[in-house]
C-alpha cells in the first residue's frame, strides 16, 4: 500500500489534535507516514505512533527556523519525489495552506483546501458559498495535496510501527527570501482553540463592548470565545477571534451567538455549526433564521442568567 | 517603484450564488463585483505609492471573463494607474493552479517590485493564490499582512497570528497578501471616477502570454469537482421571548436536553 504523507502540526514538539485527525484520514487512503519538521522527541514519536504513523520522517529544522514556509514546502517536495505517496495531507491553517500552495506548484499537483471530509479515492468534501453548498472533488493530476480543516475526522488510536527515518534535505537560498525577524507570543486564554472547539460562544455589537458575560458563559460550558466583525472593528475583541468570512470559519457542535445580527459575512463563518443558539434584542435579526433555539431578549440579563443556570446544573 | 495588484471579479456574496451545469461557479448569471478583500490590496498599493511620493505606478491585473473589467475599473477609480485584463474563453473553469499560471505569466511581462493581493477571494476563499504566485515567480511570499512597509529593497510586514504577532522581512521583489485589518479601503471620489475613464486597460489573451489553451481551463484543471449540492435549509427552530428570566431558563433547559450540560 502506498504511503500517505501527513505534515505534523506541532507547537514546540507538542503534537496538535489536528495531526491525529490527519493520521486517521491517512489510514483510509494508505499507510500513514508522518513528516515531522523540528526536533523530534520520544514523546512526539510515541504520540504519532499512537495514532497510526507507520513511518515518521524526521527533518531537523536548524537550517529552516526563522524562515517562512518556503523551506518546508521544499522538504515535502523532496519527500513526494522519494516516497511517491498516494496523497499529502496538511492542516488547513494559514501556514498549512501556504505550504500546500507552494508544494502544489513545485510538484505540478492538484490542490484541494479546506476539506471537511476525505474518503478513499481520495474524494474530498468542502463547504462553500458561506456554507450554502457542499462540493465533492478529486485531484486529477499529480499527487493529491489536501488541506484538511480541524474536526474533519474523529481521531482513532491505532498502533503504528512508527519507524523513524531521519531525512537530510537541502534547502535552496531562494526559499530563504522571507525571514521572521521578531515574534511576540500572545497570552494564552486557557480556552480551547477557536477552530477546534466543540462549543463556541460569540459576542457581537449587542455586547456594547463588554465581553465578560460572553466569556463567563463560554467558561461555564468549556467553550471558546468568538466575536463578530462589528465587535472586532470596534476594538472590543482581538481579530484572532473574529468569526466570519474574513476571520475564522468554525463548525462546532454548539454555537451561541450573543448580540450578533447574522449578516452573510458572519454566517459564512458559522453556518455549518451543528446546533445554533442566538440571543438578540431584535426579533427581526437574520440570525434567528438559522437557529435551533433563540431568545429574544437583552443579552446583558439573559446571558449571565444562563451562565448561572449552567453552573447550577453542573453542581 | 512598480506596484502590481491582483484583483478578482467575484459573484456578489449577498446574491444567490450558484453553480453551472458543469460544476463551475456561475460568473455571468449572478451579479459580480471587485472582491471586497482585494480592495484592501488596492488600498495598500495606493498608500505605498503615496508614501514613496515618487513616480511609482500601480498596475491592476485581473484574469476573468469580460465583466471582470468592472473590477479593474473600480480599482482605477480608487486611484490605480493602469490595468491589465487577461481574458480568454479557454481560461474558463481553471482552478487555482491554472489561474496562478496565467497571472504569473501576465506579471512576468510587467515591471514589478512588489505584487499585492487580497488575503483570499470572497467566492472560493482558498487563500492560496498569493503563495502559488510567489512560487511561480520564484519570489518570497508573505501572506496575511496587517501592516506593510517598504524600506529600500525590503518589505516589512506585521502578521497577527493566532499564537503570536510576527514581524517578517522579505527581499523585494516579493508577493504580499494583506488582510482586512490593513486599513479601510477608500471609496472612489467623483474625480477618481472621471479620471478612470481615461486610464489605459490592456487586454491580453493566452496567446499574448505564450500560454496554450490546453494548459489551462476546465479540462486541464488539476482538480475536478464531482458534484455540488445545495445545503438543505435549516429547519425553523424554537424562538422564545424573554420575560423576567424565562428566556434564560428555557435556554438552559434546551442546553440540557441536547446534553451540552
Amino acid at each position: 500500500m502506498a504511503e500517505v504523507l501527513v505534515l505534523v502540526d506541532h507547537v514546540d514538539g507538542a503534537i496538535r489534535k489536528t495531526t491525529n485527525e490527519l493520521l486517521t484520514i491517512a489510514r483510509r487512503l494508505g499507510e500513514p507516514s508522518a513528516v515531522f519538521i523540528g526536533s523530534l522527541s520520544d514523546d512526539a514519536t510515541a504520540a504519532l505512533k499512537q495514532f497510526g504513523a507507520e513511518k515518521i520522517y524526521s527533518v531537523d529544522d536548524a537550517d529552516i527556523k526563522g524562515y517562512l514556509v518556503a523551506p518546508k514546502a521544499e522538504v515535502l517536495a523532496q519527500l513526494v519525489g522519494s516516497a511517491s505517496p498516494a496523497a499529502v495531507l496538511i492542516s488547513a491553517s494559514v501556514e498549512g495552506k501556504e505550504i500546500a500552495g507552494r508544494l502544489a506548484v513545485k510538484t505540478d499537483s492538484g490542490l484541494i483546501t479546506d476539506a471537511i471530509d476525505v474518503q478513499a479515492g481520495p474524494v474530498t468534501t468542502q463547504s462553500v458559498f458561506a456554507g450554502n453548498f457542499t462540493v465533492t472533488a478529486k485531484v486529477t493530476k499529480g499527487t493529491p495535496i489536501i488541506a484538511v480543516k480541524p474536526n474533519a475526522a474523529a481521531p482513532e488510536a491505532v498502533d503504528g510501527a512508527g519507524a523513524v527515518e531521519s531525512v537530510a534535505v537541502s534547502i535552496s537560498d531562494a526559499a530563504k527570501g522571507a525571514r521572521v525577524t521578531s515574534s511576540e507570543p500572545k497570552a494564552a486564554s486557557g480556552r480551547p482553540e477557536l477552530t477546534e472547539a466543540a462549543i463556541v460562544v460569540a459576542g457581537g455589537r449587542g455586547t456594547g463592548g463588554d465581553f465578560s458575560a460572553v466569556e463567563a458563559l463560554a467558561d461555564s460550558l468549556g467553550g471558546a470565545v468568538g466575536a463578530s466583525r462589528a465587535a472586532v472593528d470596534s476594538g472590543w475583541y482581538p481579530h484572532a477571534f473574529q468569526i466570519g468570512q474574513t476571520g475564522k470559519v468554525v463548525s462546532p457542535q454548539l454555537y451561541i451567538a450573543n448580540g450578533i445580527s447574522g449578516a452573510i459575512q458572519h454566517r459564512a463563518g458559522m453556518q455549518t455549526s451543528k446546533t445554533i443558539i442566538a440571543v438578540n434584542k431584535d426579533e427581526e435579526a437574520p440570525i434567528f433564521e438559522l437557529v435551533d433555539f433563540g431568545v429574544v431578549g437583552d443579552l446583558h440579563t439573559v446571558v449571565p442568567a444562563v451562565t448561572e443556570g449552567v453552573n447550577q446544573r453542573k453542581g | 517603484m512598480n506596484i502590481v495588484v491582483c484583483v478578482k471579479y467575484v459573484p456578489d456574496a449577498t446574491a444567490d450564488r450558484r453553480f453551472e451545469a458543469d460544476n463551475t461557479v456561475d460568473r455571468v448569471g449572478v451579479d459580480g463585483l471587485l472582491s471586497e478583500l482585494d480592495e484592501y490590496a488596492v488600498e495598500q498599493a495606493l498608500q505605498l505609492k503615496e508614501k514613496l511620493g515618487d513616480d511609482s505606478e500601480v498596475t491592476v491585473v485581473s484574469v476573468g471573463p469580460d465583466n471582470a473589467g468592472d473590477a479593474i475599473r473600480k480599482a482605477l477609480q480608487m486611484g490605480a494607474d493602469k490595468g491589465v485584463h487577461v481574458v480568454d474563453d479557454a481560461i474558463a473553469g481553471s482552478d487555482a493552479l491554472g489561474t496562478s499560471l496565467v497571472l504569473a505569466e501576465a506579471i512576468k511581462k510587467l515591471p514589478h517590485d512588489i505584487v499585492l493581493c487580497g488575503m483570499g477571494s470572497t467566492d472560493a476563499v482558498m487563500g492560496v493564490l498569493p503563495t502559488m504566485l510567489a512560487e511561480r515567480l520564484g519570489l518570497p511570499g508573505v501572506t496575511f499582512a496587517s501592516e506593510v512597509t517598504v524600506n529600500g529593497s525590503t518589505v516589512t510586514v506585521r502578521r497577527d497570528g493566532d499564537t503570536a504577532t510576527e514581524t517578517i522581512e522579505a527581499d523585494l521583489p516579493a508577493v504580499v497578501s494583506v488582510t482586512d485589518q490593513s486599513g479601510e479601503a477608500r471609496y472612489p471620489s467623483f474625480k477618481g471616477i472621471m479620471a478612470a475613464k481615461k486610464k489605459e486597460v490592456v487586454t491580453q489573451s493566452l496567446g499574448d502570454l505564450g500560454i496554450s489553451g490546453d494548459q489551462v481551463g476546465l479540462s486541464a484543471a488539476w482538480t475536478a469537482v464531482e458534484g455540488t449540492e445545495a445545503r438543505p435549509p435549516r429547519t425553523a427552530g424554537e424562538i422564545v421571548k424573554d420575560a423576567d428570566g424565562s428566556g434564560a431558563s428555557a435556554l438552559v433547559e434546551f442546553l440540557a436536553s441536547k446534553k451540552f450540560i
